[in-house]
């Protein structure tokens, strides 16, 4: 179909109209009758060892209808998590972050709960906490959880929740004549959807509804179900489109909090998080990545030799994947002949990190990006070329037994270097830099779809991804439509309802447009085979005979729309045509992630920017991404993903870090003190150039986006303020007080 | 210790052009009053501190953050939502716009911009780009949408030409 519905066209974004109107409901939007309103009562520390909580006062309150604390959960109380089971619906004896809720009041109002919540005593004691990655590696620190919740085995007694040694090749045998080692710091980082979380839940007829814009509806099922000790078939979750998600709405936080609040009080419980609050539910794990790289004098990676400490949170939430995950592929895009990773998720008395866009990969690719740069110094190579002459080819295996290069990454380095006018002369207290970072896409992962012809032909496709402004609803109604050759307003897309829509693993590892597009694809052509079958069958023709494309049914000697053949098949009674799509990479227990990725994320950032001398303030002039996308099947929406994800890496690369006191507290909690980009932040000249070969796994050609523009950020910009000043800071963020500190040392050449 | 809730008090506010009577609570927000007491939800709530924008509202043709301005406060004013942006039920210029380019990714953060947008574009018809960034600089968007919003809003005023 070529019309502007189809593929590769940008399409209108669907729930569009709704989103400029006000129109559309996020999960705070929501009004539910009888719905009591529910705070959560914290501590101003993050360890506290608690003695006693009094809620008679708050229980007086005009208003209150329930104070919950641990002790009116089952016992022992439910811990949850998607992963390890570690975290408890309330804390008891300890709480173990700044922001662990001790009880929970839910009220007639808004007003009441807060008034009663701000009325509980809590008897503590503050503890030591472990904040720093120093002491989560201290043996003498306190250990975060207790050893006898621990899986057994020798990290039990240790801070550090989980240890891996990933490689390939020999070190011993490795001889390099050039080999850099520098530490590299990256800062705890907090998502800021502008959509603080909000969630909902009630009883209902089976057991529970929740409402929750949660990335992952069926983890979160899962996972209420679990803690309730429940089958799944009792626990319904409805995910309102999120308002903005980067994975920090992928796990379950609250919901199974307000699951025995809703059954505890017979009532639709409501709760919407304060930014503060949110701030204080999900971050970035910061990490420290200690690199030595080795390279001949041509500048080839002879050995990477990394050891990368993440910390993770007090609770493992999904924290120990987002590690090993991105340790695997830490080398980045590079032939490395030897290699040795050696990663550690540290558990933490900080907030639960949680999966951010790009999944651990920004923090091994600052590391490892910076180390070419500091070699492509050092051996008088010019930044561009120790990249290409370390890219693989496409088809060329990069890490062994694993997914080759599967697009064209140099081909992208050029691209990303002619666009930022690399060999131009460069103006004073300019720089410029460039940078490659790549992410393991979806390894062992599976989505169902549903797809139903109506007896008008219309379509309504069941899926369970959700739209969190990456535009999945607009990409997969493409889809349908032009796999059934139909307009993209035939097409009705349901999602975000576990009770209607089928399994899907999660909205993660920009893996939807692959695995829930294969999905919707193959639910399309069941539908067409049977649109054959139908045909075949009403008049007595061979189903090879019948093609159905382009909205119509086409055999010998005739031609029908495809109400015309669903009448003519149903009859006065009417029906409908129901197709299934599946799309599955199984488990594989001998990978070390569980399975290939199916495609690699690539993006090659260049950047240029000018920094004031006199202030350390870096100003972004230009930036350019390159990726390899396959086939961009809305290109707006890719490119605007692209832009989006590279501004969010300024984000960490210039300006935010969250501050931690003594005690654990977040010092910088909230929009005051806690600073995003504004539109005042961005390069005006922002540029996102597409590689389509359509190459990619996924419906016609298509490879996953979303993530990539992030990943790279942080090198491309460290690189060009480099350029630009002659200081090297290997800590991020660049603020104007590290760089400008950094230009006063004596020795730094002005 | 008891706390005795505050008497209502009713004040009188234009809200998208109708005159409404509401009993407010002296401590609530303008912000709390459009979207729990008026069931105007399309105004978004975020930092509730001034700082992101998401709660814009006009008041008598000022763009505002709703969460800033207690109800009592906008007594008598003119205040125009997310709601009210539409011409007879049409999308205005800068909503299309908005559309047209891209610049919609999640959303919620798009009220907001909106409201500052359409009290940019009052003031100034012809905004440069530096203008506009200036003009939206207290509204975030974390999708960081920002370069095609950009191009929304100038679309937009050559539109309005």
């Amino acid at each position: 179909m070529s019309d502007a519905a189809g593929i590769g066209h940008s399409t209108r974004r669907l729930g569009g109209i709704e989103r400029v109107t006000g129109a559309q409901k996020y999960a705070a939007d929501l009004r539910l009758d009888n719905v009591l309103h529910v705070k959560l009562v914290t501590l101003p520390c993050a360890r506290a060892g608690i003695k006693a909580i009094d809620i008679s006062d708050a229980a007086r309150v005009s208003g209150v209808r329930c104070v919950m604390t641990a002790a009116d959960l089952p016992q022992p109380v439910p811990l949850f998590g998607p992963v390890y089971a570690d975290r408890p619906v309330l804390a008891g004896a300890e709480t173990k972050f700044f922001g662990e809720p001790v009880a929970a009041v839910a009220a007639e109002t808004k007003d009441a709960a807060e008034d009663a919540a701000s009325l509980i005593h809590v008897d503590y004691e503050q503890l030591p906490a472990v904040l720093t990655i120093d002491a989560a590696l201290d043996p003498a620190s306190p250990l975060v959880q207790d050893a006898a919740l621990r899986k057994p085995g020798p990290l039990a007694a240790t801070n550090t929740l989980e240890a891996w040694q990933f490689g390939w090749g020999n070190l011993r045998d490795a001889h390099a004549e050039c080999v850099i080692e520098h530490d590299y710091v990256f800062p705890m980082v907090t998502h800021f959807a502008i959509e603080p979380h909000a969630f909902l839940a009630a009883p209902d007829e089976h057991g529970v509804t929740i409402w929750s814009p949660i990335q992952h509806p069926y983890v979160l099922q899962r996972v209420v179900a679990a803690a309730l000790k429940w089958p799944l078939s009792r626990v319904r979750i409805i995910a309102p489109d999120p308002g903005g998600g980067f994975g920090g709405k992928g796990w379950p936080k609250f919901e199974p909090l307000m699951a025995f609040l809703a059954l505890r009080t017979g009532r639709p419980v409501r709760l919407v998080l304060t930014l503060e609050e949110t701030f204080q539910a999900v971050r970035r794990t910061s990490a420290r990545v200690g690199a030595r790289t080795g390279f001949d004098r041509s500048g080839a990676i002879v050995f990477q030799d990394l050891e990368a400490n993440f910390l993770i949170g007090a609770y493992a939430d999904i924290g120990a994947r987002v590690v090993s995950k991105a340790s695997y592929c830490a080398c980045g895009p590079y032939k490395t002949p030897h290699a040795r990773i050696v990663a550690r998720a540290l558990l933490s008395h900080t907030t639960p990190s949680t999966a951010f866009r790009g999944f651990g990969t920004p923090q091994a690719s600052w590391a490892v990006e910076s180390q070419l740069d500091d070699a492509a110094r050092q051996l008088g190579i010019d930044r561009v070329e120790i990249r290409r002459r370390n890219l693989p080819d496409k088809g060329q295996a990069f890490i062994p037994n694993d997914t080759p290069a599967d697009g064209e990454w140099p081909l992208a380095l050029a691209k990303a270097a002619e666009a930022i006018g690399w060999t131009t002369p460069i103006s004073p207290h300019h720089g410029r830099g460039v940078a490659i970072g790549l992410k393991s896409s979806s390894t062992a992962s599976a989505s169902f779809a549903l797809a139903r012809m109506h007896y008008d032909s219309s379509v309504t496709i069941l899926s369970g991804t959700s739209d969190m402004g990456q535009g999945a609803r607009t990409v997969l109604a493409q889809i349908a439509a032009e796999a059934l050759g139909i307009p993209v307003d035939r097409v009705a897309m349901v999602m975000g309802d576990t009770s209607v829509v089928p399994f899907d693993s999660s909205t993660s590892a920009s893996r939807s447009t692959v695995f829930m597009g294969n999905a919707v694809l193959k639910a399309c052509e069941s539908i067409k085979t049977q649109l054959r079958t139908i045909a075949a069958a009403a008049y007595q023709i061979a189903e090879a005979s019948v093609a159905v494309d382009d909205g119509l049914v086409r055999m010998p000697g005739r031609e029908m729309t495809y109400a015309e053949l669903l009448h003519a098949h149903f009859g006065p009674p009417r029906g409908e045509l129901i197709g299934v799509g599946e799309e599955r990479n199984a488990f594989d227990a001998s990978h070390p992630l569980g399975g290939k990725p199916s495609f690699w994320e690539m993006m090659c950032a260049a950047a240029e920017v000018e920094v004031d001398v006199e202030t350390g303030m870096v100003h972004v002039r230009r930036l350019v991404l390159v990726s390899d996308i396959g086939k961009a099947l809305n290109p707006q929406q890719v490119e605007a993903q692209d832009e989006g994800a590279a501004v969010m890496g300024l984000g960490h690369t210039l300006m935010e870090h969250l501050i931690l006191d003594d005690s654990g507290r977040i010092r910088n909690l909230g929009s005051l003190d806690y600073r995003i980009p504004t539109i005042e932040d961005i390069p005006l000249h922002l540029e996102s150039i597409l590689i389509e070969n359509a190459d990619g796994p996924g419906p016609y050609g298509a490879k996953g986006a979303g993530e990539g523009g992030i990943l790279a950020i942080a090198a491309a910009i460290g690189s060009a303020v480099r350029e630009a000043t002659g200081v090297t800071i290997r800590e991020l963020p660049l603020t104007p007080e590290r760089i400008w500190r950094a230009m006063q040392q004596p020795l730094h050449p002005k | 210790m008891t706390i005795v809730e505050p008497t209502p008090l009713p004040i009188t506010l234009r809200v998208n052009g109708r005159l409404l009577t509401v009993d407010v609570r002296a401590h609530h927000t303008l912000l709390e009053v459009l979207r729990d007491q008026l069931q105007l939800t399309g105004t978004k709530e975020c930092c509730a501190e001034g700082e992101c924008g998401a709660c814009t509202v006009l008041l008598d043709g000022r763009a505002i953050n709703s969460c800033l301005v207690l109800a009592v406060e906008a007594e008598g004013q003119n205040i125009v939502t997310i709601e009210g942006l539409d011409v007879n039920g049409r999308l205005a210029a800068l909503q299309d716009a908005f559309l047209e380019h891209g610049a919609v990714q999640c959303g919620f953060c798009i009220p907001g911009m909106l409201m500052a947008a359409t009290s940019l574009l009052a003031t100034n018809p012809e905004p440069t780009v530096p203008e506009i960034q200036e003009g939206l600089a207290g509204n975030l968007c974390r999708c960081a949408g920002y370069s095609r919003i950009i191009a929304a809003v100038s679309a937009a005023a050559r539109a309005s030409r």
